[in-house]
This record gives C-alpha cells, structure tokens and sequence, in this order.
C-alpha cells in the first residue's frame, strides 16, 4: 500500500518533469521550424573542415 | 564571321534551365550565362561544390545587381530598424530569401561563413523562407552579407514592412495547451483504471488517493487548457448569439463540477477521464486545422510592396534614405527596374513606367518631362531623377487602404455553419434536460440534480465540434497540394457558397511578363540573329521583349548605332543597315491593322523585311476552364484600356460582363454592388489594383507566379498555372457542405444514444469514458476519409 503511493508520487513527478521540459522546448523555439534540422543533421563537413566554435556560444549571446 | 547556334537542350549546370543564348563551358560544364558561371566559379573556388551534390541544378538564375544596390543597409537608421541584435562585434540579422527552395539551398546558406570571414553563423528556417545571420560589423557590413547573398542568387527580400518592427511571433498558447491537456488526459487515465478493472473494497483508501490525484490534475485542463471555450461562450452569451462554445463550455461545467461533487463527498470516482479527454480532442482538432503556410502573407498592405530605401540626392550626392524620410521637394535616383516609392514628377525628357502591377495596365507607358509618376509604378530603361510630390504614405495608390474596407472584423459577417447547427442543437438539448428534470423531479427528486448533471455531460457536442475542424482542416491540405493556399479553414466554407466569380485582366487572365510574339515576313535565322542583337542594346520595353523572344545567337560588331526616341533602332551589321521600330522608321507602308497589338517592323538596306507582332499572353486552357464555371462566372474588370475587347469577349463569351478602365475604388463598388444584391462574390486578381477588390468580395484569391513576389492582402493565393481547375476548386469546396452534414449526423446519433443513458438515469462514469472517444473517433476518422474520397472524385 505504502509503496504504491510512493510510485504514484515518483510517477507524477517525473511526468511533471517531463512537462515542464516540453514547456522549456516550446519556448526556446525548438518547434519553429520542424524540417530544416531533419536536413541539417544530413551535411557533412569534409575532411579538414573545422567547425566553427562560434556556434555554441550565439544562442547565449542573445538579448 | 557569322556564327549561329540554333536551341539546344544543353541545360545550364548551375540552374537547370536551358542554355539559350550563348552557351558558356567551364570545367566541362555548361552554363546559361554569366551570373551562373560566376556562381559555380565562387563556389568552386571556396570548396563549396558539394551544393550541386545534394540537389540537381539547384541554382538559381542571377538577375542584374549592382554594386549599389544594397548600399542603404549601412545607415545606420536602416540598422536600428533590421538588426535583431547589435554590438561592436556581433550582429544579428534576419532575412526573407524567396529563392530558397531545396536542401542545396539550406546547405550554401548555412555555409556563408566559408565565404565571407565576416559572418559567424547562418541558420536556415525553411517553413518561413529565412536566414538568420550571425556577422561581425568590425569585419563586414550588413551590406556587404546581403550583397554576398545576392550574388549567389537569393537576393534577400527587404520591404518597407520589415522596418515597421512588427516581427510575427507563431502561436505557441495553443500547441502549450494541447500539451497540458495530453499531459492531464494521459494520467488520469491512469489512475481511473483501477476504477474501471473494479478495485477491492478494501483497498477504498487508494482509490480516494487517485480521486484526488485526478481532480488535482483536471484543475489545470479545466482552468487553462479549456479556458478558451468558457471564454467564447462567456462572450457570445453577452452578445446573445448561441455558437458551439456555448454547449460545449456547459458541458464542460456540468462535467467538472459533478465529478468534483462525487470526488468531495466520496460518493463516486467522476468523469474527469472523459473531461480532460474531451478537451484534449477538441484542441486536437482546432489544432489541425490551424495549419498555416508560414512563408506566405495573407495580410499584406502596400508596405511589403515598396522597398525600405531609396537614393535620394543631396547636394548632387546620392545618399541612400529610408523611404517613410522622404519629403515634399526631395530629388530620388531611381535605376531600371527600380519602383517608383512616392508620387512625384520627372525631371529627365521621358522614362518608362510599368504600372501593370498597380493600375493593371498592360502596356509599359511613356512620361514625358514634368509629368507626374505615381507611386508604385516600375522603371524600365535608364536611370531618372524624379521630385518627390508627396509621401509615400500619403499616396495616390497607398490612398486605398483608407477605405472602410480594410478597417472592418472580417471574420464576424459570416455566420459558420457550425453555429448554426449548434443553435439548434442547444435547444434540443436545454428542451430535453428540462423534461428530464421535472420527471426526476416529480418521480425521484433526490436523484434529480445527478441526472441533470448527466444530460448536460453527454449533451456536450465533442464530436460535432471535431466534424468541421478535421473536415475544413483536410480540405486545406488537399487544397495546399493543388498549389491553392488558403488563409484558414473558415475560408473553405465561404467558398461552398460562391455564386459569383469575378476576375481581373493583368496578370491573372493574362501573363503580365511573357507576350505572344508571332514573327511575319521572311527573316532568316542569321537575320532573327541580328535583331535580337540589335534589340539588346536598347532598354525600350518592346524591345527587351523582342530580344528575349528570339532564341538564334550571333556574335556580330554593331556599327553605327543610333536610337531614335518614339521610332526605333538602326545599326550597321555585316555591313547592312538594319532598321527596326515603327512603320514609317522602317520604311514600310502599311497601316496598323490591329490597335490592341504592338507590331515592331523590320527592313535591312531600307528593304521591308518582316514583323513583330506582340500580345499580352493568355493563361493556356482558361478558356475550358471559363466554359465550365458557366454562369458563375460574372464579370472581368480591368484598369487597363478596352483595346483587347474582342479578345476577351471571345474567351469570356457573350454573357459575361466586361469592364475596362477601372480604378482600384470602382473595383471595389462593383464588388460592394454585387454584394448588395445577395450574391456570394469571389474576386481573382493579383495587383495592388485588386486589393480593395480583394478585400471587400467573400473569398479574394490573389494569383501568383512566384511565391516570392509580393501578393495584396487576399483569403487564399492560388498558383498561376492553377487558375484552370478554378472550378473543380470550388466544386470541391462545395462537397465540404455534405461532408460536415454527414458528421453531424454521426455525432448526433452518438449524442442520441449517450442521452438515452443519461436520461434514464443509467449513465456511469465506464460508459461515459466509452462513448465519448468512440464517437469522436468515428466522426474524425469519417471526414478525413470523405475528404479523401471527394477530392479523387474531382481529380483536380
């Protein structure tokens, strides 16, 4: 008996967690655009080709 | 040396389209013409060559930029307005690229950095057609990384809108809502499943425990996924009008407090199942059918029309200036193909002006010096200088949109069918749980509130109000395939109702840019060749036309050339003389025979040789498709002159009504008119002329060539080549009528069977959880199906 609440409760939360992330995504734009990332993950770059460390910082940096 | 290459089928590895002219090779590859070429040799050279891996000749052909051409976008004024973000060594900026149209196109666009050491990072956002840039100032101007862009072939789109700083944001309350009701719908299914499986008596404690867990959670379905239903029956009610919110928001009520009753005082497990269900169906389906097509504008005025700047000149220097700066008094530059951005008079001897797109005329028209030039109209020739004579605001054209027409709610002159049916339906409803009141009430009166309660719980009209979302909904995505796309689903009903079509000439009956050309006389290839040489040097509008009509190509000196305004052109080739231009220019003495065709003659050694006669192009097959719309189709009106009368009484046939000479206001009084009499009007047409037109008739269909181009604000913009199954369109939309009538029956049989429960007082929280997604499922799955089924049918 006791356990079973205590699984509800673990259960509930983690399906809250998992709520409060959807929310997270929603905001941080990631449902914008749902087909160029499908694309994106497809170019390679060549051999030699570095890539830019720019790229991960650019989202901080805005407003 | 003569050389003369006839068409051949090489296409052009850059573009794809076939090399007409001069067919030029690098590394063994052919390429149409030089803006191509000088592509592939700049991508080449940066190691950028897989974009012609990914896609097949992805390129897009090169129109003439010049240097100048993005030079506005380093004031500062025009910086403040586009940056999103702006520091000493980063920059943002985000730019509309209706060229965009595959996976190469993402590729090069997100590769800018390669290009130019400048540019930090790109990302593509292909749903909108943009690219959002990331560039340090300190290295690269802005204009600079459009002049970049451009030069690979996606000039950037950059309108006086984009400076007005309204940046549409998608909707994300809905998709949020639909999350949270899922989210509340998924775990009190959970927990009422003990309930249903029968839990042991002695195990009452848990089952209070999941109770309360599932009225915990049916709070925010209730409060925040559902509130826009209690929030438009609440309104609807103050404007004593019935809509479909109204049943559905007392339902809701009826459900949420007499499941909160059983679980407060212990007497049973609730519904919230079948609550937090519902609203999540119903979210599903505003959901569905809120499909949008992100790249595209419904809601245009004249400011995504006009350019954001301008060169304006100062003390004999061009500057460039953003265009609402300009004033009375002010002199512009303004270079071929440019727009005319503010009603204003010509300072140069003559110039001329496209306004084909503005007023619908056809035919390019000459100004002379000191005349006055409307805003909007398009320069074809050399560089003018114009004197501003009012703002661009304060326009001839822009003068429209202060019309009552624009200002008015549209959505609230239509009364959806889906009120309609619900106005009845309420009644049915409220005439049915009164009698079952009064009986409990007289027989049972202790169980006379729980029986209520359950009448107006099953009464909830779920399914009828998922019948016209999935079925408009579907109807837009076929319509979407068909190249038609509409604004939204509400759309779809008005057309059903269209009795009337009425069409604009320019540009939607006729092709505004491609003329038929017929070619008379004897004229050999090698002589075709010569004119269109000839014609090459010359900006004049006809002889553009000419010289890109003839596809033989020689390389020849031109010796001795002269251009003779309002008569026509002269020059030595092969030591001949060639005339083309006017009739007597050329030495020929024949009259025009017809007044609505432009003929350009041609003589060599003072000999008559041929013609040229040229014609505004028909749409192919709008003729068929005309026949078949039959007495739908009412009238054509048109800004441009009646000199194709006969033309397009033959298309049209006799009955039609064919108006000529009319300004964008009589447009929109011919609608208003037509209205008035009780006609259900849709108006297709594709100028800024249009828009009033648009705006006022039922259903306003703006027709495009490109997507990318600029479309008046409209209900739907259809596909230029679409135009001929215009009918089989409205057919289909017809058909949208039986289908929703269809599932409403289906969801009212359901509702009959659930009431007899109820009324009977035999309805328990299992069949509730039963019934309700069965009929929403069968009504979903019905019209989805009869959409299918009805546009293989019209096999458009």
């Amino acid at each position: 008996m006791g356990i079973i609440v205590l699984l509800i409760a673990i259960s509930v939360t983690i399906a809250i967690a998992f709520l409060a992330v959807f929310y997270w995504n929603m905001k941080s734009g990631q449902y914008d655009d749902t087909y160029t990332p499908s694309v994106r993950m497809l170019f390679e770059d060549k051999p030699g080709m570095k890539a830019t460390p720019h790229a991960k910082n650019i989202k901080k940096s805005q407003k | 040396m003569t050389s003369t290459a006839v068409i051949n089928d090489l296409k052009c590895f850059h573009c794809g389209q076939a090399c007409e002219d001069e067919t030029l090779w690098l590394n063994e590859k052919p390429f149409c013409c030089y803006g191509c070429k000088t592509v592939y040799e700049i991508l080449d050279s940066n190691n950028l060559c897989e974009y012609y891996d990914l896609d097949k000749n992805p390129g897009v052909q090169l129109k003439d930029v010049s240097d100048e051409t993005y030079a506005y976008l380093n004031e500062n004024d025009v910086l403040k307005k586009l940056l999103e973000f702006n520091s000493d060594t980063f920059a943002k900026v985000t730019f509309y690229i209706p060229a965009m149209h595959c996976i190469s196109c993402i590729w090069l666009l997100e590769n800018l950095r390669k290009l130019n050491k400048g540019i930090l990072h790109s990302e593509v956002n292909f749903a909108k057609k943009s690219v959002t840039i990331d560039y340090n100032p300190q290295q690269s101007k802005l204009s600079t990384v459009a002049q970049l862009i451009a030069s690979l072939g996606y000039a950037p789109k950059i309108t006086l809108e984009d400076s007005e700083g309204v940046k549409k944001k998608t909707d994300l309350s809905l998709a949020l809502k639909v999350g949270v009701a899922g989210f509340c719908f998924g775990n009190i299914m959970l927990f009422s499943f003990p309930e249903y499986l029968g839990l042991d008596h002695a195990e009452k404690d848990l089952m209070r425990i999941f109770s309360w867990l599932n009225l915990g959670l049916a709070i925010p379905a209730f409060f925040f996924s559902g509130f826009d239903y209690l929030k438009s029956a609440f309104n609807s009610f103050k404007q004593k009008q019935v809509n479909i919110d109204v049943p559905i928001a007392a339902g809701l009520i009826a459900l949420f407090l007499r499941s909160a009753y059983d679980i407060i005082t212990a007497t049973g497990p609730g519904y919230l199942d079948s609550f937090t269900g519902l609203i999540f169906f119903l979210l599903i389906g505003r959901w569905f059918q809120s499909k949008t097509y992100e790249s595209l504008a419904f809601d245009r005025d004249f400011t995504a029309y006009f350019p954001l700047a301008v060169n304006k000149i100062e003390q004999e220097v061009s500057k460039p200036t953003i265009i609402y700066k300009l004033r009375k008094g002010d002199c512009i530059q303004i270079r071929n193909m440019e727009l005319i951005p503010a009603d204003s008079t010509l300072l140069n001897d003559s110039a001329y002006i496209d306004y084909s797109f503005v007023t619908g005329e056809a035919r390019p028209v000459k100004v002379k010096k000191g005349e006055l030039i409307y805003a909007g109209g398009r320069l074809i020739g050399s560089p003018i200088k114009l004197l501003v004579n009012k703002a661009t605001s304060q326009s001839h054209l822009t003068s429209l949109w202060n019309n009552e027409a624009f200002k008015k709610v549209e959505e609230s002159k239509y009364q959806k069918i889906i009120d309609r049916a619900a106005r009845k339906f309420t009644w049915i409803v409220l005439v049915i749980a009164f009698i079952t009141a009064i009986y409990w009430q007289i027989t049972v009166p202790s169980q006379m509130w729980l029986v209520l309660t359950s009448v107006l719980m099953v009464a909830c009209p779920c399914a009828l109000a998922l019948a016209a979302p999935f079925t408009l909904g579907s109807m837009l995505r076929v319509f979407g395939k068909k190249q038609l796309y509409l604004k939204n689903a509400d759309v779809i009903e008005r057309m059903a109702a269209i009795d009337t079509v009425v069409f604009d000439k320019t540009g939607t009956v006729t092709h505004g840019n491609n003329p038929d050309i017929t070619i008379v006389g004897d004229l050999t290839e090698g002589d075709l060749s010569r004119v269109k040489m000839l014609a090459g040097y010359s900006t004049h509008p006809l002889s553009v036309m000419i010289a890109k009509h003839i596809k033989h190509f020689s390389v020849e000196a031109v010796l001795d050339f002269k251009e003779v305004p309002g008569k026509g052109l002269e020059g030595v080739i092969g030591s001949r003389r060639f005339r083309i231009g006017s009739a007597s220019f050329t030495g020929w003495h024949e009259k025009a025979k017809h007044n609505s065709y432009s003929q350009v003659y041609v003589s060599i050694n003072e000999e008559p040789k041929g013609m040229f006669i040229i014609r505004t192009a028909i749409r192919k097959n709008i003729k068929d498709m005309l026949e078949r719309l039959g007495d739908k189709c009412h009238s054509l009106l048109s800004g441009d002159n009646d000199t194709v009368r006969e033309e397009m009484k033959n298309l049209f046939g006799s009955k039609v009504q064919l108006h000529f000479n009319q300004s964008p206001q009589e447009k929109l009084n011919y609608i208003q008119d037509l209205q008035r009499q009780g006609k259900k009007v849709m108006m297709i047409g594709d100028g800024l002329n249009d828009a009033g037109a648009l705006k006022q008739s039922d259903v306003g269909i703006a027709i495009t060539d490109d997507n990318g181009i600029f479309t008046p604000a409209c209900d739907g913009i259809l596909h230029g080549d679409k135009i001929t199954s215009l009918d089989k369109m409205l057919q289909f939309a017809k058909s949208s009528s039986g289908i929703l009538k269809t599932g409403f029956a289906i969801s009212f049989f359901y509702n009959a069977i659930a009431l007899t429960f109820a009324v009977t007082g035999h309805l328990t929280p299992l069949i509730a959880a039963i019934i309700m997604p069965i009929s929403s499922i069968s009504v979903v799955g019905f019209s989805t199906l009869a959409v299918k089924l009805a546009a293989s049918r019209i096999k458009f």
